[in-house]
C-alpha cells in the first residue's frame, strides 16, 4: 500500500482522533471521561444501526431515503402493541420488523418490478410510511413499552456501555464480513458498478437490488426497536432525524478504510467521529443546531472529498 | 533504428506551394522516468489526410495531447502552423485559435440533447444573445448537412441516431467550429482519433466520403487508426510511431500492408497462413433455430464443435444481433437454442440459463457490457468463478494468486491483480475478459467485435487463443464487421443482409475481398437467399 493510499484510508480515523484530543483539552473534566465515553458509544448506536442497514442498498447503486420512516412506524408499532394493547414484546417486536420487511419489498418491488427510480419511490415510501405513522398514533407520542426491552437495550451494561453499542457493533462485523469475504457482497457491489455487466455476466440483478432494499428496511425496522429501547416509547416524528445523518455517515464511510466502496468499519468510524463531534460541542456549551450544521455540513464535504479521490485516481490514469 | 521523419517527402499535388498546415520538430515528452516520445517530428500538408499509426503506448495519444494543449512537451520542441511559428506548450483551448479540432472515439456528444443543440453547443454556450431564433438556427443546419452531402434531421435526438451518423454529425460540428477561427485561404487541422473503431463498414465509407470532402476544401486530417485497410484507403502518407520515435513516414501508396504491419511492430505477421482447414468436421455442437429479433428474421444455422464460424454483413444487417439473442441478452421474439443435447427457447432464455447450458459472451462494448471498469482486474476477471473459492468465506489470497496465473497465461500487463481495469490498454481488457469466461469452460463461446480498440500484437495474441481453444473442442461465434480477423481466424463464415443469412463462405472463400464483396451483395439484396439448415 503506498503512503497516499494509507493516508487516504485512515485519514478519518485521525480525524477522530484529532476530534477527541482537541475536545479532551478542552473540557478535560467533562469530555475526558470514562463516564462520557461510555454515552457517546451507547447513546448512538441507532444511528449506526440504521446506517449500516442502509450501506446494502447503497453499494447495489439504489437509494433508500424511506429508513428513517421505517425506523419510526417500526418503533410506534411496538409501541403501541406491547404498551397500549398489552401484546407480550417478543410478538411486538417481531410485528415491527415483519412492518420494515414489508415496506423494503414493497419499494423493491416498485424499483425492481416496476423499474422506477429508487430516489423517487424511497422519498414516495418513506412520505407514505410517516403518513400512516402519524395515522395509527393520531400524531401523539405512546408510552409504556415493557422496560424489560430498555434493560437488554440500555440498561445491561458490559464495561458500563449499554448493550445496543454491541448489537451494532455485531451488525458491523456481519456487514464487513459479509460484504468483503463472501461471493453474495461482491456480487452486490457489481451489481451497484455495473449493472450490465453484472446482467451479462449472469448475476440475478433485480434479486440482489431487491434483497439490498428488503434488508435495508429490516434493518431499519430493528434500529426502530432499538429506539424504543432507549427512549421506553415512540414518537410519531423524532425518529425522521436520523435519515441525514445516516447518509452522512455513509457517504463520510466511504472514504475511509476502503475508499471509494461503502463499507462497514468506514461507517463504524464515520458514526462515531460525527457523534464525538457532535458532543464535544455541546459540552462546550454550542446551540443544539450545531447538530444540524455538522451533519449537513459532513455530508457534502463526504461527497466532495470522495470526488477528490476519485479525480486524483483519474489523473493518474492521464499520465500513465 | 527509427528512422527520422522525412519531412522532404512532397506533398501530396495540387497543395506543393503552401507552407504545411503543422510541422512539428523535436517533440518530446517526459512522465517520470519514461520519454513518451522522443525527438517527434510530423508535418502535415495542406489538403492532406496523414494517418498516425502506433501500436498502443507507441505515444499516439500523447502526440495528440500536446496538440490539444493537454500535455506539456519537453522544452526545445518547434512548431509551426501555417508558417507561422507557435510557442509550445499550448495553452488550453488555444488550439481552437489555431484552427485545430478534434474527434475523439467518444465523439463528445450530448446524447439526450437534439442534433441542432449538439451541432450548436460551442456557440450557444458562449452567446450572449438572449433569444435563440431556433427556426433560423434548423434552416441554418439543414443547409450544413446538405452542403457535406448527407441528410440529418436536425430535430432528431442524438441517442436515438445511429452510431455512423452521430460519428458524422461530430465531424462536422468540429469542422464547422475549426472554420470560424481559420483564416479564408488557410486551412484548419482535424484531427480524428480513432473514430471508426464503433462503426460499420459501411459508416466507415460514408464518414471517408466527409473526410475527403472536408480535405478538399476546409482542412487537413489527422486519422488516427488501428485499421490498416482503413488507413490505406483514406491517407496520402502515414507516419509511424514506435516506442516514443518516429520510425518513419511514408508515402501511402507507395507503402504495402505487411511493409506498415512491419514498422509497425517491428516483426512480420502471418495472418492468411493461419487461417484453419476447409470444411467443418465435428459434430454439430450449437444450432440456432428460427432466430426473430429486433433485425433478424427466420436465422437457421449449425456450429460445429470446434469450429470458429464467423457472422457478419454491414450495418442493419442484424449479424451482430445474433450473439446477443443466443445469450438472452436481447429480447428476442422467437426462435431455440439448442446446445448440450437440450433445446432452449430464446425469448424465455436469460443470460443466467445460457451461462448455466455453458454459452458466454463477450460482448463489443467492453465498459459497459464486459467489465467493472473500476474495480480491479482480479475482480474482473474472477467475477465468474467467485463460487469455487468457498463462497461463505471467500479465499480472497487464494483468488488473487490465480488471478496472476492467468495475467500470466493471457500476456496482460500489467501483471498486477490489484491494478483498476480502467486503466489497461484495449488488448490488455479484453485479454482479462477472456481469462474471466475461458477458466469457466463454456462449451461456446458468442464474440461480437472482438479486437475493437486492441492493438495489432494483442489482436495477434487473441487470436491464437481463439485457434487454441476451438483447437481444443471449443465452438466460437465471431460476429464481426472486420474482414481481416474473420478471414484470419473463421473456418467458415455467415454473410447476413437484411435480417437473413445471404450466403455461406467456407475454405478458401473466407478471404477478406471475398466477405466484403458478398457483404455488400447481401444488402443489394442481390444474393439469393439461401439458408444453412442442417450440415
Amino acid at each position: 500500500m503506498s503512503a497516499r493510499a494509507a493516508v487516504q484510508r485512515y485519514a478519518l480515523v485521525g480525524a477522530w482522533i484529532a476530534v477527541i484530543v482537541v475536545f479532551s483539552l478542552l473540557k478535560p473534566d467533562t469530555f475526558a471521561t470514562t463516564a462520557n465515553v461510555q454515552n457517546i458509544l451507547g447513546s448512538q448506536a441507532v444511528l449506526l444501526v440504521v446506517t449500516l442497514g442502509l450501506l446494502l442498498p447503497l453499494t447495489t447503486g439504489d437509494f433508500d431515503l424511506s429508513v428513517a420512516s421505517v425506523l419510526t412506524l417500526s418503533g410506534m408499532v411496538l409501541a403501541l402493541l406491547n404498551g397500549e394493547h398489552g401484546w407480550p414484546l417478543l410478538p411486538a417486536i417481531a410485528a415491527a420488523l415483519a412492518c420494515g420487511l414489508a415496506i423494503g419489498a414493497l419499494n423493491g418491488a416498485c424499483v425492481v418490478l416496476l423499474g422506477l427510480d429508487s430516489f423517487i419511490v424511497t422519498l414516495g415510501s418513506g412520505t407514505f410510511v410517516m403518513g400512516i405513522v402519524a395515522w395509527i398514533s393520531g400524531s401523539r407520542t405512546v408510552t409504556g413499552i415493557s422496560p424489560e426491552l430498555s434493560d437488554w437495550v440500555i440498561n445491561n451494561r458490559i464495561f458500563g456501555v449499554s448493550m445496543i453499542f454491541y448489537y451494532g457493533l455485531v451488525l458491523a462485523v456481519v456487514l464487513w464480513y459479509g460484504l468483503t469475504y463472501t461471493a453474495l457482497g461482491r456480487r452486490l457491489l457489481i451489481v451497484g458498478r455495473g449493472r450490465s455487466v453484472a446482467k451479462l455476466s449472469g448475476l440475478r440483478v433485480g434479486a440482489l437490488r431487491w434483497g439490498a432494499l428488503v434488508a435495508a428496511g429490516f434493518v431499519a425496522a430493528l434500529a426502530g426497536v432499538l429506539y424504543a429501547g432507549t427512549t421506553g416509547g415512540a414518537d410519531p416524528s423524532s425518529g425522521n432525524s436520523f435519515l441525514l445523518p445516516a447518509f452522512a455517515a455513509a457517504y463520510l464511510g466511504a472514504t475511509a478504510v476502503s475508499p471509494g466502496r461503502f463499507n462497514a468499519w468506514g461507517t463504524f468510524i464515520a458514526v462515531y467521529f460525527l457523534v464525538t463531534g457532535i458532543t464535544g460541542l455541546q459540552l462546550l456549551g454550542v446551540d443544539s443546531f450545531v447538530q444540524q450544521l455538522f451533519y449537513g455540513g459532513a455530508l457534502v464535504l463526504a461527497v466532495a472529498l470522495s470526488q477528490i479521490v476519485r479525480r486524483r485516481a483519474a489523473g493518474r490514469e492521464v499520465a500513465a | 533504428m527509427p528512422a527520422q521523419a522525412d519531412t522532404t517527402t512532397a506533398a501530396p499535388s495540387g497543395a506543393a506551394a503552401a507552407a504545411p498546415v503543422v510541422a512539428l520538430r523535436g517533440l518530446s515528452k517526459r512522465f517520470g522516468g519514461a520519454l513518451a516520445l522522443d525527438g517527434v517530428a510530423l508535418t502535415v500538408e495542406q489538403g492532406e489526410v496523414h494517418g498516425l499509426l502506433g501500436e498502443n503506448g507507441s505515444g499516439k495519444s500523447t502526440l495528440i495531447k500536446v496538440l490539444a494543449g493537454f500535455h506539456a512537451p519537453e522544452p526545445g520542441a518547434e512548431l509551426r502552423v501555417n508558417g507561422r511559428e507557435v510557442k509550445l506548450p499550448l495553452a488550453p483551448r488555444q488550439f481552437r485559435e489555431l484552427g485545430f479540432s478534434f474527434v475523439h472515439q467518444d465523439l463528445g456528444l450530448v446524447g439526450d440533447l437534439t442534433v441542432l443543440e449538439n451541432l450548436r453547443i460551442g456557440t450557444l454556450a458562449t452567446s450572449r444573445s438572449m433569444r435563440i431564433n431556433w427556426a433560423a438556427e434548423r434552416r441554418a443546419a439543414r443547409a450544413t448537412f446538405e452542403r457535406y452531402g448527407f441528410d440529418l434531421d436536425p430535430s432528431a435526438v442524438v441517442s436515438e441516431l445511429p452510431e455512423t451518423d452521430r460519428a458524422l454529425l461530430a465531424i462536422v460540428r468540429a469542422v464547422e467550429e475549426m472554420r470560424e477561427t481559420v483564416g479564408h485561404d488557410e486551412r484548419g487541422l482535424l484531427v480524428l482519433d480513432e473514430p471508426t473503431v464503433f462503426l460499420p463498414r459501411e459508416g466507415v465509407q460514408r464518414l471517408f466520403a466527409l473526410v475527403r470532402e472536408v480535405t478538399a476544401k476546409h482542412a487537413s486530417v489527422l486519422f488516427v487508426s488501428h485499421d490498416l485497410d482503413e488507413v490505406r484507403e483514406i491517407t496520402d502518407r502515414v507516419t509511424v510511431l514506435r516506442d516514443g520515435r518516429v520510425h518513419g513516414t511514408v508515402e501511402t501508396a507507395s507503402a504495402t500492408e505487411s511493409q506498415l504491419v512491419e514498422m509497425i511492430i517491428g516483426r512480420t505477421l502471418d495472418t492468411t497462413a493461419q487461417s484453419a482447414p476447409a470444411a467443418p468436421s465435428g459434430p454439430v455442437a450449437l444450432a440456432a433455430r428460427n432466430l426473430r429479433g429486433r433485425t433478424v428474421r427466420d436465422v437457421d444455422f449449425d456450429a460445429h464443435r470446434g469450429e470458429i464460424l464467423g457472422l457478419t454483413g454491414i450495418i442493419g444487417s442484424g449479424f451482430d444481433e445474433v450473439p446477443y439473442l443466443l445469450f438472452g441478452a436481447r429480447p428476442c421474439e422467437q426462435g431455440e437454442l439448442r446446445i448440450g443435447g437440450r433445446s432452449l427457447p430464446l425469448p424465455a432464455l436469460t443470460p443466467r440459463e445460457a451461462l448455466a447450458a455453458k454459452v458466454a459472451l463477450l460482448p463489443a462494448d467492453r465498459a459497459v457490457d464486459g467489465s467493472v471498469p473500476t474495480l480491479t482486474v482480479a475482480d474482473n476477471a474472477m467475477l465468474q468463478v467467485l463460487d469455487r473459492y468457498r463462497p461463505m468465506a471467500l479465499r480472497t489470497r487464494k483468488m488473487r494468486e490465480v488471478a496472476a496465473g492467468l495475467l500470466d497465461d493471457y500476456d496482460v500487463r500489467p501483471r498486477d491483480p490489484d491494478a483498476e481495469y480502467a486503466s489497461l490498454s484495449g488488448g490488455n481488457q479484453q485479454k482479462v475478459l477472456l481469462a474471466k469466461w475461458l477458466q469457466t469452460g463454456p462449451e461456446a463461446l458468442l464474440l461480437h467485435e472482438p479486437t475493437q480498440g486492441v492493438d495489432i500484437g494483442a489482436r495477434e495474441q487473441i487470436f491464437a487463443l481463439l485457434r487454441a481453444e476451438a483447437a481444443k473442442g471449443m465452438t466460437i461465434l465471431c460476429a464481426s464487421s472486420d474482414h481481416d480477423q474473420l478471414a484470419a481466424i473463421c473456418d467458415r463464415v455467415l454473410v447476413f443482409g437484411r435480417g437473413r443469412i445471404a450466403c455461406e463462405l467456407t475454405g478458401a472463400e473466407v478471404e477478406k475481398h471475398r466477405i466484403a464483396e458478398q457483404a455488400l451483395n447481401a444488402s443489394a439484396g442481390a444474393a439469393s437467399l439461401t439458408r444453412d439448415s442442417e450440415v
